[in-house]
């Protein structure tokens, strides 16, 4: 069975700064991925290294990276954007800045189609006001004529998820696309987005910080740390039985309500993330791991923990999820 | 509500282009050059910029037939050495540019900083002052002054001065009114800092870039219109060597000794577009920093 | 000993629709009352719009409110300079990089209270900043440093040593954690905990993570468009929420429980607008239980035993 996105060993530089090493993950069609980790873990840069939308400086480095059969490293830019919003859509986590707010929300989903499928203009923004009932969007017909700014959060956030949506999308990218969202709206837009994956036949690679929305959404999840994936399994494996130190780190650091000790201090992960200098070798962790040993300076292995489970860490496999000691 | 936990670090600004810098390092150079040539030219060139040798008038440059080694540049109708007369004017054309950005700078930064800081009806007067002044035409006023109140350097500086401060109020209430909203500002005053604390120690400095760029711009437009107003007749009054002056002197000299027009006229846009590129290259600086 | 005291407090903000359209009022925050007893924590819960930030500006006295008054530590703000009220009650703000002017030293930036208040002596306050620089987990070193060079949950530190370097009563942290990692996250509030303690504090703790509020707070009052919706002892909110929006806001919580997908909260499509209050109950739009009433007539705040409040015409 092959994955409809097949990422191995990503690499991407910004002149010395690395900002991922050695990422690989694998989408399966109709999946719902995703990659999980905080500020700096190089998450962000993936999407983008995989749209081909790096910013200048940037290089990017795979020993694969195929899309639906189509070596997406050997694309010229022209063929890539000829992908882009096509069949490979992506939404982002500010929805004022990622829609132009000098043209009307018609003019600018109707551009998509327009371009892609050089549809007539007419036909372009039929589609657009299905599109935007789909996503529900009331009043679609009156939001073509809007602009950006007279919607709220959460609407420019449907306006953008129809539009990523008007050709038809294989695969769609959103990076933290609730994050800048009240959570009321958060849930809202995260059952749209599960429904019309459902109703598309949609594959999502998901970008997010927060547990709760990997828990509850997430087919699949790779864990990033400091530009490297250190673990990727299944949802339900994952949360159960997490084996990464900095995953179970994680994990205990999210407060639950209803499960909330008042007179307990939170888990949490002692030191900041690294800053990871050209020769570096060994495991980033080891520096905030209570586990790490001199071992841990050199290569770490990649271990298994069930047949689709795996993880970067010397330790064993354990079963069930323990405390993190302190 | 926009919450995030994800610094921007993850994904780098957009780096200057290789021909951005490079134009940075030109401006540089070429500003240092003119500077060191304010400051020091008069003391390495032996000549005299002011003294008059007629019976050696409109001697050509060296790179012409005819010329003379103790004047490379050649001398004027009035057979003064031109390249003492060009170094004596870099010293006055930077001269005027700088006090004219200080009083302009002074005045601008202050009304922009106020109107901005405080709003309401303070704000509508400076609004009221910067739209007032946009209003009036520069050159002309400046022309009407000195021409009635006559001419001299420092009547040139104060003129363009009171004149030129529109674009430092502009940006300086524009970047007063993006940084007065932040959260060190309202901790300064949770803190119980002073309003001229604030004014000063927190706001001020962190618009100052911002500001130094429309100060080398500012700068630029004074040299150039101190140039107009020489040329006018209206500007520095002769024998003192501005580049305007020259030009002007030299005008009805054009056709048959062309360098005594050229030379300063070369002379001030290479010095404008000096200028031009370090204002520029500052932006570019700058410019990947946002008001934070 | 009641440490904040607001009575009746509202502010209302003048919109200009368009270049010539109408002058519309909008009221961020509407006929609030609350009090907190010295010692606790309220935490204070809400979507964008329901006033919360406004809140705490009007108590750290940078808004002035249009009307109602709000008391610190038994004294009227109104009537106190702001030297004075530096002392009884700092902020702790949400954005890391945007609350540590980027042109200082942090330690320039953590003296700046003690400079303002202009009664100290310098070794006084190198003294006293260093101290406090030590207790948040900062070492002398970091302190000489730009805010830049700093993480995020180190510059929230600094924004915390510079709140309490004075040894303020009160604390107001509007989502002091919001913007920084969950790991970091759990160090920040771990720290404001330990100093609540040690330095016997009161806080007024905003934020919309109802899980982060349920650990620090003893007490949560629930915002909605500019009123207080419900308030009640913490435990007993989370346990039994009585007021429908607060409901909403608990069911849509995402807990980090893999397999039960993503719950239907059911508020429906409409969206708070400050500026358009619906008339009658201001939730009724989106409620999933309003009748006639809540169409026409405001609910009126109702105790329900012990400190529960809820303003609700069916709870």
């Amino acid at each position: 069975m092959s994955a409809l996105l097949d990422v191995q060993d990503l690499s991407v530089t910004f002149g010395r700064t690395a900002a991922v090493r050695g990422a690989s993950f694998r989408l399966e069609k109709g999946e719902t991925h995703c990659l999980v980790g905080e500020s700096g873990c190089g998450k962000s840069v993936t999407a983008l290294a995989i749209m081909g939308l790096l910013a200048r400086g940037g290089e990017r480095r795979a020993r694969r990276m195929v899309f639906a059969g189509t070596d997406l490293l050997s694309l010229s830019d022209r063929a890539m954007a000829r992908l882009r919003g096509n069949r490979i859509s992506m939404i982002f986590q500010e929805p004022m800045t990622s829609l132009n707010p000098a043209f009307t929300v018609g003019s600018q989903m109707a551009e998509v189609l327009t371009r892609h499928k050089r549809a007539s203009r007419a036909a372009a923004l039929e589609r657009a006001v299905e599109l935007m009932g789909r996503v529900g969007i009331t009043a679609p017909q009156m939001r073509l004529g809007q602009f950006p700014h007279q919607l709220s959060g959460g609407l420019r956030q449907r306006v953008m998820i129809a539009m990523a949506l008007m050709c038809d999308p294989e695969l769609l990218v959103a990076d933290e696309p609730t994050t800048a969202l009240d959570v009321t709206v958060q849930a809202q837009i995260l059952r749209l987005l599960a429904r019309l994956k459902r109703e598309f036949g949609l594959s999502i690679l998901l970008i997010t910080h927060d547990l709760g929305i990997v828990a509850r959404v997430a087919d699949r999840v790779s864990v990033m740390y400091a530009g490297e994936v250190v673990e990727s399994a299944p949802t339900n494996g994952l949360f159960r039985a997490p084996q990464h130190p900095y995953t179970r780190g994680l994990l205990s650091c999210v407060p639950v309500p209803g499960k909330v000790q008042r007179d307990k201090p939170l888990g949490s992960i002692p030191g900041v993330v690294p800053t990871i200098a050209p020769g570096f070798s060994g495991c980033a962790f080891r520096s905030r791991c209570a586990y790490a040993d001199a071992t841990c300076e050199r290569d770490i292995p990649r271990k298994a923990a069930g047949n689709t489970h795996d993880y970067l860490c010397r330790l064993v496999p354990r079963e069930l999820a323990e405390p993190q000691p302190a | 509500m926009s919450t995030t936990a994800i610094t921007p670090a993850a994904i780098p600004a957009a780096q200057t282009p290789r021909v951005g810098r490079a134009g940075f390092a030109i401006g540089l150079t070429i500003v240092g050059i003119v500077v060191a040539a304010a400051l020091f030219g008069n003391a390495l060139v032996p000549a005299d910029p002011f003294v008059q040798d007629l019976g050696n008038r409109l001697k050509p440059p060296f790179w012409m037939d005819g010329a003379q080694a103790a004047h490379p540049l050649g001398t004027d109708q009035l057979g003064r050495d031109y390249l003492a007369r060009l170094v004596y004017g870099a010293r006055i054309s930077l001269l005027i540019g700088i006090m004219t950005v200080i009083t302009s700078g002074a005045i601008g930064i202050t009304l922009g900083v106020v109107g901005g800081f405080f709003g309401g009806r303070v704000d509508d007067v400076v609004l009221f002052a910067i739209t007032t002044r946009l209003s009036i035409p520069v050159v002309l006023v400046a022309l009407a002054v000195v021409g009635l109140l006559g001419s001299g350097l420092i009547l040139v500086v104060a003129t363009l001065g009171l004149l030129l401060w529109d674009r430092f109020a502009v940006v300086a209430r524009a970047t007063t009114m993006q940084v007065r909203t932040l959260d060190y500002v309202n901790a300064a005053w949770c803190a119980g800092a002073s309003t001229s604390h604030i004014l000063m120690r927190e706001i001020l400095p962190n618009i100052a870039s911002h500001l130094a760029v429309v100060a080398t711009l500012e700068m630029a437009l004074a040299i150039l219109l101190e140039a107009a107003l020489s040329f006018l007749g209206l500007g520095v009054p002769p024998p003192l060597p501005s580049w305007g002056l020259m030009i002007a002197e030299g005008k009805d000299y054009m056709f048959f000794s062309p360098w005594v027009i050229m030379i300063p006229g070369v002379a001030l846009f290479v010095l404008v577009l000096g200028i031009n590129l370090v204002g520029d290259g500052l932006r570019n600086l700058l410019g990947t920093e946002r008001l934070r | 000993m009641t440490a904040i005291e607001v009575k009746s407090l509202r502010r209302e903000f003048a919109a200009r629709s368009g270049l010539f359209g109408p002058q519309k009022r909008v009221v961020a925050v509407d006929d609030v009352s609350l009090s907190v007893p010295a010692g606790s924590v309220l935490g204070i819960v809400g979507e964008s719009g329901c006033g919360k930030s406004t809140l705490a500006r009007l108590i750290l006295g940078l808004l002035a409110p249009t009307s109602g008054e709000a008391l610190v530590d038994g004294q009227r703000l109104a009537d106190i300079d702001r030297k004075a009220r530096a002392r009884l009650i700092q902020p702790v703000f949400q954005d890391p990089f945007a609350s540590l002017n980027p042109r200082r030293r942090v330690s320039d930036i953590v003296a700046l209270p003690l400079a303002a208040q202009g009664t100290f002596s310098r070794a006084e306050i190198e003294r006293r900043v260093a101290a406090i620089l030590e207790r948040v987990g900062l070492s002398a070193e970091m302190g000489k440093r730009m805010p830049a060079q700093l993480s995020g949950g180190q510059r929230q530190r600094a924004a915390i040593a510079r709140a309490l370097v004075l040894e303020p009563r009160i604390v107001i942290c509007d989502e002091p954690t919001s913007a920084l990692d969950v790991s970091v996250q759990a160090q920040i509030l771990n720290l404001l905990a330990d100093l609540r303690r040690d330095l016997k504090l009161t806080y007024l703790f905003i934020s919309h993570n109802l899980a982060v509020v349920e650990h620090v707070a003893s007490e949560v009052a629930v915002m909605y468009l500019g009123r207080i919706v419900e308030r009640n002892e913490t435990e007993a909110l989370f346990r039994a929420p009585r007021h429908p929006y607060t409901q909403a806001l608990l069911a849509s919580v995402l807990t980090p429980e893999p397999g039960r997908g993503v719950p239907d909260v059911g508020l429906g499509d409409t969206l708070p607008d400050p500026a358009n209050i619906p008339p009658g109950c201001r939730f009724h739009p989106r409620c999933r239980i309003a009748v006639e009433r809540c169409r026409v007539e405001p609910p009126q705040p109702m105790a329900r035993g012990g400190a529960a409040m809820v303003e609700c015409h069916l709870a």
